[in-house]
């Protein structure tokens, strides 16, 4: 495959001189030169074309060589590969300005799919893709439908209205139209006969070919489709294969709003009236102008594909063909409907019968996305019920179907699709998303991008609580859907759970009753509006915490938690922002045991916990229980460090009346007490290898929160003080050793001796640590005769003088 | 529609960044155009930057094919065919796709389908509401002409000096990255039609 021989030659290409190159190109031009180019002509072109490609710098051709590689691309009686790689090797080069290349006199279609290869990528500077479209158009008018090789020209059109579908006329539109519908539907029912190649010992009278057949061997029913086979094709039966395949793209272009209008979901109030006027069958369609006939032929089009697909096909390629036909005739058809009202009617019988045959089909669920989304956007204008249909999809597909990596990758493409379109009854999706969590437990990587955006949409203020929970258990549901995975039936040769961790250990024990319990609520398809404590679960599962596919969808939680918060915190009311903050405190220790992700996960609660105090302060008053509980268990240190923190901050910013009214002096001191407390043991204890030591950045926010509280009640203080100078001394034991410790060491001692310096003023002290509202004003700042600016000039000169006055 | 085809290399799943990813072939079908871009940058410029875009889906496509290979727990050597004569089991191979936002790195959102068969990388990126199931059969069926007809398994042969070939391959299945609804028949005709074009 890729041998270092291979490396080399890449290397080679990219490192071969100017002149060495002007060389090779003169020796390319003579090749090309010759009546009859041989192998060598077409070794020399493979190298060009690699030194080219190789290198992202332009590499400067000669000129004549590179006319030559326009001229031989041009000429019909050059070999197929030779102009295929002058082709290549100019599209290589695009964009590029000394291109003379034109379309301008190509006569032929195959000459036309040539040139345009070389054309389209040139970027449209010149309006490239205007005039290839218009060539091609001239092309297809001058020919006759039956005409040969059309075959090249039908995917030219189909690119040049992808990238400039304004270029077309209407004119040209419908006359493409008409050939399409030609193509579509009076393709021929006969099969092709075989190139006659002629010889000694060929048949005279070949065998009259057969009609086609359908994929399951009988023989055709009715008009010729994709699905159609045989042993030889005919023309028009390529024609038809193509038609279909860019049918979807074409009407969207070509409607008469243009591509964009579709995208506009406003439903126009004809939708309605129309739907009652028309009768359901259809006008005779030879009267409607080329649209129209276009749109009414696709519908039969897709109908009978959908016919076509209950059979069962004989080869496996067939078969998943029948899938892909599937979901496009149910795309097409949303798109006539879209299009068209009137087809409403006549689509949502066969989609309602297509949909409960598809119902109990596992192997064809992906067809369902589609119909979802059709009944989604139509079903309120045809007065639908599309709920049903709806359970079925978020409540079945991704407990089944979770593990097929594009399924699941369809599935939340549709849901963010399909955004707008869910706006009058979004709970169905904000009440599945522990069935939508599956899908991105078990396919982290290609969906955390997805889902970050679409949490925004899954955020209810109802089941928040809730999906923190899940959120933080996410890594855990992991686990639990590869065991779901072991413990079941396979549905696959090869086995869709970690195939590295073989018969974990917890395995059996899962079958006990308590665990079973636990894991339906794990793997619950609904928001069921209870939390449950799945601790038991997380030691069950430990053994399962080192598998790739746990430790994956552990590193993507965080981004997750981001977006949830900051998701919730645009609607969060009080009594949510208290119910969170609970929750932070309460799971900050009690997570999976990923490595690393807990420290990972610690890091986004602590400041999403000051987020939250932020957005309503009183929480730290209302919450004063909780908080005490948290701050006097000192036990945890190692494991709550950066949340002990953020609590700590917390009570010193939000833990005053400015804030809350509520807060009384009793709160204060008791506060302060368990504070005092905790400080105290933190820097008595030795550290030791189950309590490693305490990060200074902890000491020196308890020490700070610690002032904060005492500048607020001020018989505090002396204790403060008396505090903060044992402190100093404290901190320079000689069992500090390494140069790290020294720092934090002497952070923590300046800290102390700054926060020391301002108590000595209680009111600069109150003012500086209990700011009141006004600072958020700018003129607080810029006025020279308002207090701040005198305070702090005043202050800053205190502190360098006493710092001045202080030994070490 | 394709907007591009690209192989490049992958990288063991067990390796720990040995080696870079290559680009070995890509195929770029028509260009993103910039009308309101304010400053109109040069061809040379904009070459640079689809050679980059190029990149930076193959390195994608790599990391994203390397997580699932050890989310699976699976080895490559479990793909290895066991002679050169068996064809690789493609509907085994790591498959999977992505979306790439508009910006990062193309104008307009994107999707990716990539498709890992030994050390070697395929992918289609294409525009981004396409049939993904279409997408997904026609990678297949490209991944399978590619390695039947440029012999790919055979150690010796490699593909960066066979570009005629998968240009041709491309011509018939993937023209100007018009993904085709071609039943088994039509793909037996056409690759009839190839081989008889370009003997091998």
């Amino acid at each position: 495959m890729f041998t270092a021989g291979a490396e080399s030659l890449l290397h080679q290409a990219r490192e071969i001189q100017d002149e060495e190159l002007q060389k090779f190109c003169s020796r390319v031009a003579k090749l090309l030169q010759k009546d009859d180019p041989g192998p060598d002509a077409v070794d020399a072109l493979q190298r060009l074309f690699l030194i080219v490609s190789a290198t992202k710098y332009k590499r400067r051709l000669e000129k004549t060589c590179v006319d030559l590689l326009q001229t031989t691309l041009c000429s019909p009686k050059c070999p197929e590969q030779l102009q295929l790689l002058c082709a290549a090797i100019l599209r290589e080069r695009s964009p590029s300005d000394d291109l003379s290349l034109s379309c301008d006199h190509v006569q032929s279609s195959q000459q036309l799919s040539l040139v345009a290869l070389v054309l389209l990528a040139q970027g449209d500077r010149k309006e490239e893709v205007r005039s290839v479209g218009q060539r091609a158009f001239r092309v297809l008018e001058s020919r006759q439908p039956e005409g040969p090789s059309l075959r090249h020209l039908l995917p030219v059109v189909s690119k040049v209205t992808r990238l400039a579908p304004h270029s077309i006329h209407e004119d040209q539109t419908s006359l493409l139209s008409k050939r399409l519908v030609d193509w579509l539907r009076y393709a021929s029912i006969q099969q092709g006969v075989p190139h006659a190649s002629g010889g000694f010992f060929s048949t005279p009278r070949a065998r009259q070919p057969g009609p086609v057949t359908e994929v399951d061997g009988a023989v055709a029913t009715d008009f010729f489709t994709v699905l159609s086979t045989g042993q030889h094709f005919t023309e028009d039966q390529w024609l038809n294969v193509q038609a279909f395949s860019m049918l979807r793209a074409w009407l969207l272009a070509s409607s008469p709003q243009g591509p964009s209008a579709l995208d506009s979901d406003d439903k126009s109030e004809l939708e309605g009236s129309t739907l009652s006027v028309l009768s359901a069958t259809s006008t005779a369609s030879h009267l409607l102008p080329p649209q129209e006939r276009l749109r009414e032929k696709a519908f039969e089009y897709c109908q009978r594909l959908v016919e076509q697909s209950t059979r069962r096909a004989l080869r496996k390629g067939d078969a998943d063909l029948q899938k892909a036909c599937l979901v496009e005739a149910v795309l097409v058809l949303d798109v006539l409907c879209r299009q068209d009202p009137s087809f409403l009617y006549r689509t949502l019988s066969c989609l309602k019968a297509l949909h409960t045959r598809l119902c109990g089909d596992l192997a064809r669920a992906r067809a369902l996305l589609p119909i979802a989304q059709f009944f989604l956007r139509h079903g309120e204008a045809a007065a639908v019920d599309s709920e049903a249909i709806l359970q079925h999809l978020f409540t079945r597909v991704p407990c089944e179907l979770f593990h097929s990596p594009t399924l699941a990758f369809e599935f939340v493409r549709f849901c963010g699709d399909s955004l707008p379109l869910f706006g009058k009854n979004p709970d169905i999706l904000k009440q599945s998303f522990p069935n939508l969590f599956k899908l991105l437990a078990w396919n982290s990587p290609p969906l955390t991008s997805e889902f970050v955006e679409l949490l925004p949409w899954l955020v209810d203020p109802g089941t928040a609580v809730e999906m923190l929970h899940a959120l933080l258990d996410l890594p855990c549901l992991t686990a639990a859907l590869d065991l779901q995975l072991r413990l079941s039936p396979a549905v696959s040769e090869r086995p869709l759970w970690d195939a590295s961790l073989r018969n974990p250990s917890c395995l059996e024990a899962s079958r006990d009753p308590q665990f079973q319990a636990l894991l339906q609520h794990l793997l619950r398809a609904k928001a069921s509006g209870t939390v449950e404590r799945l601790a038991p679960l997380h030691q069950l599962l430990q053994p399962m915490a080192s598998c790739a596919r746990v430790a994956q969808c552990a590193e993507a939680v965080p981004t997750l938690l981001q977006a949830f918060f900051s998701a919730v915190t645009q609607f969060a009311d009080g009594v949510l922002a208290n119910q969170l903050a609970l929750l932070l405190l309460e799971r900050c220790d009690s997570l999976y045991q990923v490595p690393q992700y807990e420290a990972r996960v610690h890091r986004v609660l602590s400041s999403q916990f000051l987020a939250l105090c932020a957005l309503h302060p009183s929480l730290v008053v209302e919450l004063a229980k909780e908080l005490l509980e948290f701050v006097g268990s000192v036990s945890s240190v190692r494991s709550r460090g950066a949340m002990l923190a953020s609590v700590a901050w917390a009570i010193g910013e939000y833990l005053s009346v400015s804030w809350d009214r509520r807060c009384t002096v009793e709160q204060i001191n008791r506060f302060f007490e368990a504070l005092e407390a905790l400080l105290f043991e933190l820097t008595q204890s030795r550290p030791s290898a189950t309590l490693p030591e305490c990060p200074p950045q902890v000491i020196a926010v308890l020490m700070t929160t610690l002032t904060k509280l005492a500048s607020r009640s001020q018989d505090l203080i002396p204790r403060v003080s008396l505090f903060l100078s044992k402190m100093r001394t404290l901190v320079q034991s000689p069992a500090l050793s390494s140069m790290h410790r020294e720092e934090g060491a002497a952070a923590v001692r300046t800290r102390a001796t700054e926060l020391l310096t301002l108590l000595k003023m209680p009111s600069v002290a109150q003012f500086v640590f209990t700011p009141s509202a006004e600072l958020s004003e700018p003129r607080y700042h810029r006025d020279a005769n308002t207090a701040l600016p005198l305070a702090l000039r005043m202050v800053s000169r205190l502190v360098e003088k006493e710092m001045g006055l202080l030994p070490g | 529609m394709v907007h591009a085809f690209l192989i490049h290399t992958l990288r063991a799943p067990q390796a720990q960044d040995t080696g870079l990813c290559r680009v070995l072939y890509s195929c770029v079908f028509g260009a993103e155009n910039s009308p309101d871009d304010p400053r109109p940058r040069g061809a040379e410029r904009d070459r640079l930057l689809r050679k980059e875009q190029i990149l930076a889906v193959a390195r994608q496509v790599d990391s994203m094919c390397r997580l699932q290979q050890q989310a699976s727990g699976r080895t490559p050597m479990d793909l290895q065919p066991q002679s050169s004569d068996e064809p690789v089991p493609l509907h085994e191979a790591p498959l999977g796709a992505f979306r790439l936002a508009a910006g990062d790195p193309f104008q307009e959102p994107r999707t990716v389908v990539w498709l890992g068969v030994l050390s070697l990388g395929f992918a289609l990126v294409l525009d981004a509401h396409e049939n993904l199931l279409l997408a997904e059969g026609t990678l297949r069926l490209l991944a399978r002409l590619l390695l039947d007809h440029l012999r790919l398994l055979t150690p010796s042969t490699n593909l960066l000096l066979r570009a005629d070939r998968i240009e041709g391959i491309l011509a018939r299945f993937l023209p100007h990255g018009q993904l085709l609804f071609l039943n088994d028949q039509f793909v037996q005709g056409l690759e009839k039609e190839f081989s008889a074009a370009w003997p091998r």
